[in-house]
């Protein structure tokens, strides 16, 4: 419950903090109705569209309504995929507007006691330090090894879990150990004629949980004519952070990260998390504010770029021969590689590019498939709403392995398949993985 | 406010999940896509099928309630703005395709069903649709019925007129009756189909219609030709349509779009050109490629400087690029955009876009004028700030002399937007006091109590009519 004296300074925050010019920018013309997911399967409610919440936002702003338990129902239940970003004829910054206004609220409510230890424990105590989470998955990893989940899962102990929670303890990751998750080198040779220095953005979950899919990123930047590095100092991205209204702790993260690559003399800064790389580009947006910081944001920004693009730019696909066994595959875009950085051509080109393969293009592959951060987990109804759908898209296709470029979207396709019942007839592989797979 | 009885009536017919009158939800029924336009309604309310429309309909004529029929709200008229509050129906759960008939060629459609979803379902069928407004993939077919959508086909196919053939409607007293049929030919008494067509929601409410589908053309070629002369242009224009010749679609840039089109898209649009056409033919192979080459032929001698003919869909989907961007590149170009839509003869459209640049000139604005030349329809689109009173004062005094000169040259204050509440004030302009209380005697006739859609089409006060100095 959010009291009234919460609202009344939610209220006069909107009118100081909300950008105007970005909420008047929005000409209400509804192009951006069909892209809305939640628009769709809420059975074309208006006020889970983005309009309708632009609407809202600019009502709470005017004063002509206050900030209910409706309003922030409609903006806690959008995905924030941004899907209504490319469309939009006048070029609204819709996800600048969420972050801002998720930002005021819950800077501004108080949230149970439970909920604000998960938070704190979540956002300050566990993400913004690499050691701590090696530590955390080191511990997925002794439940994995150890036995205890096999004991874990025969016992029904799981049972007691929500069901998508205990269908996704079963899709995570075989993990890695400490010790590989420690030894992580800070440079690596080119293999071939070297074309470009880049610097690698690891990630925090990328680099402990999906350790594996990191080394791939390695080993094609490598193939691909790279010299890396991969500066100590960095840190998470902070998207988590920035979507779930605690920005101050995300614009800590972004300093970080722009100190840490900064001098490195780097051509690109590459990322292979679609979620990460599109917070990394709004830097200059989060960082606003500060002109000092915002300059060394802008600098920094114009160097992300996805592992996808950098292949196809030096023509790695054309280079290196890519063969795997005969199999049918589709695509499911990361919302945000998509959406914010805007690559969608180079993931399909690459595939393309595999002999062996048949690409087949799954309808709606560009509509969110509900992992979207932590909202499958906060908002497990509609995103297995979503999930559902998107899996009755991907069956269609009669693929065997479903690619993907975020971790979140590849953990939400393994989900998908469990819940199908398809483990073992259906994978879902980070693109990266299936390309270091096809290297001959 | 509903008073608790009417509220009490309503829920019983539609259940309590069908009726929503919270302050959020009444909020974002509050407006459409037209700039300046906001109202809250009373309720919002969601019949699922024909009978609970005539009870809703029933109730509110007994009480005086306003009724607001609306589909997904993409009209630039404020015609689903409820500017006298009452109840908003929504149709999300009358949405379905009742009927494909391929032996009469025509599609029977409850009206929220999305135009592209309409489109999508016959086109695997191999049968055609033309009207194409721009918010097909949004807007609903009831929406287009009300408001008698056009789009970039007009000029060869016709509107969304051309294409209804029968209706079922629900009067304001709930009698519920039936017009046309999948006929060609039906004399029987008045047109009532034609009438209800754009009628904005004032007369009646629609609850089924039938569609006359067309066979797929085989193909479609496109082209563009670039112009150092505006009139060169439109007398290409004229002179096409002269050789007998009618394209599909016949798209005019003019020079301040084309520059905020490259600024925007950076395309390599020329941008020391006057003006652009975009023209394209569909039809049988043979015919579509000797159009063509005529086309390209006309062009010429009315001196284009520029022709380009798309070899492929992916060039074709390339030259079609510059005049999809445009309503983006001026919608960019500042926080408020206005589009109209004054439409003149073809054969006066130079005339138009010079008395347009004219006025723009006088009032020191930004308005870019792209559209339909092939119909006349054109779409001067003004990008302003809302909240400068004094630019809006003389963006209102412009758009005021943009719909006089319009009639003037023989054309309308409106081609394809309708007139809704936002040129209700100017109707009379077009259509003189007789024309006015003619249609004002079919309006009271069908709704005596004015409960449908009030302050839509009829303003309270008509405009005074601008004196041209010049």
């Amino acid at each position: 419950m959010t009291t009234l004296l919460e609202q009344e300074k939610i209220q006069q925050q909107f009118k100081e903090r909300m950008n105007e010019d970005e909420l008047l920018n929005c000409m209400r013309c509804g192009f951006c109705l069909p892209t809305c997911p939640t628009y769709i399967e809420s059975g074309y409610k208006e006020s889970h569209s983005p309009r309708g919440r632009i609407a809202m936002m600019k009502a709470v702003v005017d004063g002509i309504v206050e900030p209910d338990e409706d309003f922030e129902r409609s903006l806690e239940l959008c995905l924030g995929c941004r899907a209504c970003e490319p469309v939009c004829p006048s070029g609204v910054n819709y996800g600048h507007l969420l972050e801002e206004a998720r930002d005021i609220i819950n800077q501004n409510k108080k949230h149970s006691l439970p909920v604000r230890a998960v938070r704190k424990t979540v956002f300050e105590g566990l993400f913004p330090h690499q050691n701590r989470m090696r530590t955390m998955v080191g511990l997925l990893g002794f439940y994995q090894r150890s036995g205890i989940q096999t004991l874990a899962r025969k016992t029904g102990y799981l049972g007691l879990l929500p069901d998508n929670l205990a269908t996704m303890e079963k899709v995570l990751p075989k993990v890695p150990t400490m010790k590989e998750m420690k030894n992580r080198p800070e440079h690596l040779p080119s293999l071939s004629e070297k074309v470009h220095k880049v610097a690698f953005f690891s990630g925090c979950l990328m680099d402990t949980m999906f350790m594996k899919t990191n080394d791939s990123t390695m080993k094609l930047l490598q193939l691909a004519g790279c010299d890396i590095v991969i500066p100590k100092q960095q840190t998470c991205c902070g998207a988590l952070h920035g979507h779930s209204g605690e920005k101050d702790s995300a614009k800590e993260l972004a300093k970080r990260n722009i100190a840490a690559f900064e001098d490195l003399g780097a051509d690109f800064i590459i990322t292979n998390a679609g979620g990460c790389g599109a917070f990394l580009v709004d830097y200059d947006h989060l960082l606003k504010d500060d002109p000092v910081w915002h300059e060394r944001a802008v600098a920094f920004k114009e160097k992300i770029k996805d592992i996808s693009e950098i292949l196809v730019a030096v023509s790695f696909h054309k280079k290196v021969k890519l063969e795997l066994p005969p199999q049918v595959i589709t695509y499911q875009d990361s919302c945000h590689l998509r959406n914010v950085m805007k690559t969608a051509s180079a993931p399909r080109t690459l595939l393309g590019a595999i002999k062996g393969v048949q690409f087949k293009e799954m309808k709606e592959a560009d509509r969110c498939c509900g992992s979207a951060g932590i909202y499958n987990i906060v908002e497990s109804e509609m995103s297995m709403v979503m999930l559902d759908y998107k899996m009755v898209q991907a069956k269609a296709t009669h693929a065997t392995t479903i690619v993907t470029a975020n971790p979140g979207c590849l953990l939400q396709m393994q989900l998908g398949i469990e819940r199908e019942g398809l483990s073992g007839k259906m994978r879902g592989v980070h693109i990266v993985d299936l390309l270091a797979e096809a290297v001959k | 406010m509903l008073s608790n009885e009417v509220k009490d009536k309503l829920i019983s017919i539609v259940t309590k999940a069908n009726f929503d009158d919270s302050k959020m939800e009444r909020l974002v029924y509050s407006y459409d896509a037209t700039p300046n336009f906001q109202s809250m309604p009373d309720a919002i309310v969601s019949p699922r099928n024909t009978e609970e429309v005539s009870a809703i309909l029933k109730i509110c004529n007994q009480y005086g309630v306003p009724i607001v029929p609306r589909g997904s709200g993409t009209n630039l008229c404020a015609g689903t703005c409820p500017t006298e509050g009452g109840v908003v129906l929504l149709f999300k759960h009358m949405n379905q395709i009742l009927e494909i008939d391929e032996e009469n060629l025509t599609i029977t459609v409850q009206p929220g069903v999305i135009t592209l979803d309409l489109i999508n379902a016959i086109e695997a069928k191999g049968l055609f649709y033309p009207p194409d407004p721009s918010s097909m993939k949004i807007s609903t077919i009831g929406g287009n019925i009300n408001e008698n959508s056009g789009g970039l086909r007009g000029l060869k196919y016709g509107v969304t007129r051309d294409y209804v053939i029968a209706l079922e409607a629900v009067l304001p007293n709930g009698d519920i009756i039936r017009t046309g049929g999948k006929l060609a030919k039906d004399v029987a008494g008045y047109d009532l189909t034609r009438l209800f067509v754009g009628s904005e929601g004032t007369l009646v409410v629609i609850t089924e219609a039938t569609l006359k589908l067309i066979p797929m053309p085989e193909t479609r070629k496109t082209m563009l030709a670039l112009y150092q002369d505006l009139s060169a242009a439109a007398r290409s224009v004229s002179k096409i349509i002269a050789n007998k010749i009618i394209p599909t679609t016949l798209e005019f840039l003019d020079q301040a779009t084309l520059k905020v089109v490259e600024d925007f898209a950076q395309i390599g649009l020329p941008t020391d050109v006057q003006a652009v056409l975009l023209i394209e033919q569909d039809g049988p192979p043979e015919v579509v490629e000797r159009d063509i080459e005529k086309i390209a032929e006309v062009c010429k001698q009315e001196d284009a400087v520029s022709i380009q003919i798309a070899a492929t869909e992916d060039e074709a989907m390339a030259l079609r690029t510059a005049r999809r961007a445009a309503l983006s590149a001026v919608a960019r170009l500042a926080p408020t955009t206005i589009l109209e839509d004054a439409t003149v003869p073809r054969s006066e459209i130079a005339n138009m876009v010079k008395a347009i640049n004219e006025i723009t000139e006088k009032y020191q604005l930004t308005i870019c004028t792209f559209g339909h030349a092939g119909d006349g329809n054109l779409h001067p689109t003004c990008a302003t700030d809302a909240r400068n009173h004094e630019e809006m004062e003389r963006v209102e005094k412009a758009f005021a002399e943009i719909f006089e000169k319009a009639i003037e040259l023989g054309g309308t204050i409106t081609g394809e937007h309708g007139v809704g509440a936002m040129k209700a004030p100017y109707l009379e302009w077009k259509l003189k006091k007789e024309g006015i209380s003619a249609m004002m005697g079919i309006k009271q006739a069908f709704d005596p109590n004015n409960i449908m859609n009030p302050g839509k089409v009829f303003a309270k006060d008509s405009k005074k009519r601008v004196v041209i100095t010049r």
